[in-house]
């Protein structure tokens, strides 16, 4: 294979979609490992079946290269989450959703599908959110700079906000 | 718009729930009904800078989430709340142990009442209960429900199609609803019968855990049973499953053990219940897990009838107020703490000063 490394002149040994942006990836060995690859080992036969042997996994096994393990949102990798039990955002779940498939269905006797209430989802809901959010930014940074006539409307506003959103 | 106040100290004196015996008290002391909820947009807790863990301190303080039963929230901010107002919530069951030890910005917002609470980043950006006394989980539900209602109106929450409601820990997903009652076994364990409820607990799905939630032990034989099945069940039907099969068959159980034991050996089950209440009346020093002991004799002997001069409810209260942060409360000391100095875990838990102090206040109340 005649493909060079993204980041640097080397041949590139591993060749994968990010299936988050979309993208060719191509790797050097280096590259890859930093990127949190797991490379194919290139071992002398007799250390591959040794290695098998003490492998408790097929999983495991070093054969395979692993699709890549950050979350695009929020950088978490799925190995802080085999650490921690706890994933980084709600983008992981698809991010790392072929993973999590099993985890799940595990922890909750084989069910897949949610069944129950859901929240509303409605645009408009997502854009009072964001307006919110945006004003608690300018309100903070009017109180650093000590703008406190602006931080004053800002704050009216959010209470407009507020009131109007619960009638 | 919650009120704010860096104090616990505004709390009431004890919990409202803990003083009413609510149905089947006798075996059921507290139903709870939790949800975790998170907002879109913003990295999980674990993920968020401080910056914004403060952001979702300050949206959620904003929200207009007050409902019409006059469920003004006392909002208590907890990086700027001290140890021992830390360990008070906690003591009454308003925040976690995780939430109690954490150091970044969280704080909780709490009803007039005090039956409806709400941890802001703990695990998950909001984790709101609902606390009752007795066997109550339908009316905790509903309250609970209504209040997401209103956070729902108003927040974008985190959801996916298939998995329902996201959260931190994907072993929480879906529906996102902890149901749990806090039952007092002192029969299954006197017959030797609790190992048995957990082997039958793990079958169901179901998790068996001690006074004070995930990793306590079992002080004064209580023991909090919960669902560990989020997902693939809608809520009402969990509930169902909770208030018409396995919360009725466990007090069943329960109460067969306490029959089998007054046949059996009544004059044994007596002797511990009036042994438990002499020890109490006259100890001038009390450790914790020596009073949440003999306090849990009593209550059995009130519930079988044997002590009948002593209400459910004074035993109900003094097992909160036997807790370090409460018994400090109630009873400041007079004697040499003119000027309070700030309270370590170790010091507040169980020095001699608090033994005799713990002593003293339970050899009052329950004095003849």
């Amino acid at each position: 294979m005649n493909t060079k490394c993204d980041h640097c002149e080397k041949p590139a040994e591993v060749h994968e979609i990010d299936a988050i942006k979309g993208v060719h990836v191509h790797l050097c060995r280096e590259h890859a490992v930093e990127a949190g690859f797991q490379v194919p080992q290139s071992a002398p036969v007799t250390d591959l079946l040794t290695h098998f042997a003490t492998l408790q996994a097929p999983s495991q096994s070093p054969k395979r290269v692993e699709k890549p393990t950050a979350c695009g949102n929020c950088g978490a990798t799925f190995a802080r989450f085999r650490k921690t039990g706890l994933l980084g955002c709600p983008d992981c779940y698809e991010a790392f959703s072929k993973q999590l498939d099993g985890v799940i269905a595990r922890s909750q006797n084989g069910a897949s599908n949610h069944t129950g209430r859901v929240p509303d989802r409605s645009s408009a809901l997502i854009d009072l959110q964001a307006l919110r959010r945006s004003l608690i930014e300018e309100l903070d940074r009017a109180v650093a700079s000590e703008q406190y006539e602006r931080a004053a409307s800002l704050r009216d506003r959010l209470h407009t906000l507020a009131s109007e959103s619960a009638e | 718009m919650p009120r704010t106040g860096t104090h616990a100290v505004k709390l009431k004196q004890t919990g409202p729930w803990i003083e009413h015996s609510g149905p089947d008290a006798d075996v059921v002391v507290s139903s709870r009904a939790r949800l975790a909820r998170n907002l879109s947009g913003l990295p999980f807790v674990n993920q968020a800078s401080d910056a914004e863990k403060r952001e979702v301190l300050q949206l959620v303080q904003t929200l207009p989430l007050a409902g019409d039963r006059s469920e003004e929230l006392l909002w208590i901010d907890l990086q700027q709340s001290t140890p021992e107002d830390r360990r008070l919530l906690f003591e009454r069951h308003l925040v976690s142990r995780q939430f109690l030890e954490s150091d970044s910005p969280r704080a909780v917002a709490i009803a007039d009442d005090e039956q409806l609470s709400v941890m802001v980043n703990e695990e998950d950006h909001l984790r709101m209960q609902v606390l009752l006394p007795g066997l109550n989980l339908e009316e905790a539900w509903r309250r609970v429900v209504d209040f997401d209602r209103r956070l729902e109106k108003n927040a974008d929450i985190a959801a996916h199609p298939r998995w329902g409601y996201l959260t931190a820990c994907p072993t929480n997903v879906g529906t996102a609803i902890r149901f749990s009652v806090m039952l007092h076994l002192p029969g299954l364990r006197l017959t030797n019968e609790l190992e048995r409820l957990r082997r039958a607990s793990n079958d169901l799905d179901l998790a068996v855990r001690g006074f004070y939630g995930e990793g306590s032990d079992s002080s004064g034989d209580f023991y909090q049973v919960s669902n560990q099945l989020t997902l693939g069940v809608s809520e009402t039907d969990l509930l169902a499953t909770f208030v018409g099969e396995i919360v009725p068959r466990i007090v069943t159980y329960e109460r067969m053990a306490r029959d089998i034991l007054i046949e059996r050996s009544s004059t044994l089950l007596e002797d511990r219940v009036y042994r438990a209440l002499g020890t109490l009346r006259s100890a001038r020093l009390l450790a914790i897990e020596e009073s949440m002991k003999h306090l849990s004799r009593v209550r059995l002997g009130i519930t079988l009838g044997l002590l009948t001069d002593i209400p459910l409810g004074t035993v109900q209260r003094l097992f909160l107020e036997v807790q370090p942060a409460h018994l400090r409360r109630v009873q400041p000391d007079s004697i040499d703490d003119t000027a309070l100095e700030p309270v370590t875990e170790d010091r507040l838990l169980d020095d001699e000063r608090t033994r005799r102090r713990r002593a003293d206040m339970v050899r009052s109340a329950l004095s003849e």
